[in-house]
């Protein structure tokens, strides 16, 4: 988006390739890193004064954070492991993103990735167990793809709304899930709490070697990185961010633009499906309502304030998962209720959404003529 | 003035770090400190809740009993509401052990005990975890267990009152999902009115989860809309649904906890947890440095359950009808299923001669709606 405008604005400076501005793309780089910073500093302000208004210390609130969040090994394995998740379910929103897309219905993609990934485990059990989890990825990733493809089909095709058809699909999603789990797919013996049947300790993916890390993370932080280089260092991902700059330009210059946008909804539905076969390949180790979670949802919130861009998904996903990883001791030490980091999360998201109109508006971050 | 001798200078200087780096000498200064308040003899128990602590429901009714322990001396507690049944409520766990130092845990919500309380109670063999729901067996660790109440014996004298006060003879239930535990109040709440007059139905909707305002809300004025005149509910919060018939005129029976609050006038009477007998019976044994128990279970007679007092609404006759039922169950071995025993579809579920009391396992396994309910399991 801001790419776009970046590309307009360069004809009028051009006598200034003349002398070209060595700094200028150290600046730029700069700028993206200092908007958010200055926006979670001003969320931070105006969480403190909601705190006073609330008659609590805000010095005791954000020293309980980082000891809940970051302080001890606990604590940052906590809040990594609340990470981990959101990494894959905000790449569901970001990649489409590029071509301009709005897609909100990633929980619909972690619930069936996650059924799928569980109904391919339960005829595989007590085959050797890295290949019942390399088909248990791939059948998670291609349910989640294929039903974000949906939306992507109906987008490229038809011309439907993306946001909406991506959330209603999304609780179709869902709906489908829960009839399957206590219908079909049921495990008789789970009497009041429907699941299916489990995949199997031998098949249950273990802690990161060496930590009591969630697998979901290593996995989330090469996606999010293979996505970066798919986005930022490839023709394909040029084309996807033309697409999303100027679409008319787009189709002018002969891009396949419904094939881009089916595409990224592949990617980005894999993404999210690949999360819920972790989440069932690592915490559950069956299908049942535990899998619909919210993780989905979250990651529109992760992607935003990483303004789209993948390799800022990772610190972001870090900063809410502490958030979350902290919400516990606030609630316990300071008797706040659970809706408070509800709130602090709703500064953040405010101020980084504000801050992004300021993107190319500080003179000193702009291209400069060398006198 | 100078700083007087400090009544703890500990404590002034772990504030002062924390608030002016937030690095990381203040953590690890502050981890020790914390190790050192746990040591002390004071119990400290952690509470967890899957929804709001003020739900007027199933997470309140645990909340009031926590509520009353906090009173007691030596003792603790700490509270986390609206922990999601995921990997979230393991890590809760963890940090109410590591960070606060509880040695006693309650993680309430049923679907917190498999695998995320087994995997703490693995983890740190010396905390005692005990867990609302009844799903504890002997294959589990020594420091896990379970607790749970027979509330059907409630839901049946919801029945009776409710079979009193009806003038349509067609009362309703609202339900969260098709399980067995929600199929012996259904089932429950039915035979009780039906012990009063065998001609009236119960009209059963199940909303599909445990906290679904909306469709409790829909529930509700479309059993308004038919004629019923009284109506229950298991699901989470029954605030909507007793706020809801309160504005239709027709009458409620709680669940959970009292909600006569939302419902002065058409409020009856309700089946209530009574969490706090249990939980004294653990805290208790702690501080007695005994063993607790993995498997306690206890229904009205054993005061794991109370019903809400009658409200302006129940006649006479209807105190006293469901008083002497009340006190034949407390006498104990008191059977609400007794065959001969259809199902609404006419096949016989309890055979004559047959009758199964509020703790015979057949009835956990339960996957029928008795004859006089309309509705469906699936």
């Amino acid at each position: 988006m801001s790419s776009a405008a970046q590309v307009q604005g360069q004809p009028t400076s051009s006598p200034a390739t003349a002398a070209p501005d060595r700094f200028y793309p150290a600046r730029r780089a700069l700028e993206s890193v200092v908007g958010p910073l200055a926006a979670l500093l001003l969320s931070a302000i105006g969480f403190s004064v909601f705190l006073l208004v609330l008659g609590k210390s805000p010095t005791d609130f954000f020293a309980l954070m980082w000891k809940g969040a970051f302080a001890s090994t606990f604590s940052l394995d906590n809040t990594l492991q609340r990470a981990a998740p959101l990494l894959l379910t905000a790449l569901c929103v970001a990649v489409p993103a590029q071509l301009g897309l709005v897609i909100i219905g990633g929980e619909g993609a972690v619930v069936l990735g996650g059924l799928a990934a569980t109904v391919i485990a339960l005829p595989l059990n007590g085959a050797w167990p890295p290949l019942v989890q390399v088909a248990m990825a791939i059948a998670g990733a291609a349910a989640g793809a294929g039903w974000i493809a949906i939306t992507g089909l109906l987008r490229a095709r038809r011309g439907i709304n993306e946001t909406v058809a991506s959330l209603v699909l999304a609780y179709i999603g869902i709906a489908l899930f829960n009839h399957l789990v206590e219908g079909p797919l049921r495990d008789p013996a789970s009497l009041n709490k429907p699941s299916t049947y489990g995949i199997g300790d031998a098949n249950m993916l273990g802690p990161l070697p060496g930590t009591d890390l969630h697998p979901g993370l290593a996995v989330g932080v090469v996606a999010c990185i293979l996505c970066w280089v798919l986005i930022s260092r490839t023709s394909l991902g040029f084309s996807m961010r033309v697409t999303g700059g100027n679409l008319r330009a787009a189709q002018l210059q002969g891009l396949p633009v419904q094939r881009l946008i089916i595409l990224a909804c592949l990617i980005g539905g894999g993404c999210a499906g690949l999360a819920g076969m972790i989440e069932v390949a690592a915490v559950h180790g069956r299908a049942n309502a535990s899998l619909i979670a919210g993780y989905g949802y979250a990651g529109i919130l992760i992607a935003f304030l990483s303004r789209q861009n993948p390799l800022a998904i990772i610190p972001m996903s870090v900063l809410l998962g502490g958030i979350g990883a902290a919400g516990g001791l606030l609630q316990r030490r300071m008797d706040l209720p659970d809706a408070t980091v509800q709130v602090l999360e709703g500064f953040i998201f405010v101020a980084i959404l504000a801050s992004e109109t300021m993107q190319g508006r500080i003179a000193w971050f702009q291209p400069r003529a060398r006198g | 003035m100078t700083q007087s001798s400090g009544a703890s200078p500990g404590f002034s200087r772990r504030t002062l770090l924390q608030s002016a780096g937030l690095g990381t000498a203040a953590a690890a200064l502050g981890a020790p400190m914390i190790s050192r308040r746990a040591r002390g003899a004071e119990l400290v128990i952690g509470f967890i809740y899957v929804g709001p602590k003020d739900d007027y429901g199933y997470n309140q009714a645990h909340a009031e009993a926590a509520a009353v322990l906090k009173k007691m001396p030596g003792i603790k507690i700490v509270e986390e509401e609206k922990v999601p049944e995921t990997d979230d409520v393991a890590k809760t766990m963890q940090s109410m052990i590591e960070l606060d130092g509880a040695t006693l845990l309650f993680p309430t919500s049923f679907g917190y005990f498999d695998p995320y309380m087994l995997k703490m109670a693995s983890k740190y063999p010396s905390v005692q975890f005990r867990h609302c729901g009844g799903l504890w067996t002997s294959k589990n660790p020594t420091n896990t267990g379970s607790y749970f109440g027979y509330i059907g014996m409630a839901q049946y004298l919801n029945g009776v009152v409710a079979g009193f006060t009806s003038k349509s003879k067609k009362i309703g239930f609202v339900a969260a999902k098709p399980i067995p535990q929600v199929l012996i109040n259904v089932n429950s709440f039915a035979l009780g009115a039906r012990s009063v007059d065998p001609s009236i139905t119960t009209q059963v909707i199940f909303t599909g989860d445990w906290s679904m305002p909306v469709k409790e809300a829909e529930a509700t004025n479309s059993l308004a809309d038919q004629g019923i005149d009284v109506v229950t509910c298991h699901v989470d919060g029954p605030k909507v649904l007793v706020e809801t018939a309160e504005r239709r005129g027709i009458y409620t029976c709680g669940y959970h906890a009292n909600q006569s609050a939302l419902a002065p006038k058409g409020y009856l009477t309700g089946a209530e947890w009574n969490w706090i007998t249990v939980y004294k019976q653990f805290v208790g044994e702690m501080q007695a440095g005994k063993p607790l128990g993995n498997f306690v279970r206890g229904g009205l007679a054993e005061g794991f359950v109370k019903t809400s007092p009658y409200g302006p609404a129940v006649s006479a006759a209807a105190q006293a009808h469901a008083d002497m039922v009340k006190a034949e169950i407390m006498k104990g071995g008191f059977s609400v299923f007794k065959g001969p025993l259809k199902d609404n579809k006419g096949n016989v579920v309890v055979p004559a001669g047959k009758s199964y009391v509020e703790t015979a396992i057949e009835l956990e396994s339960m996957n029928y709606l008795v004859e006089g309910v309309n509705g469906s399991l699936s």
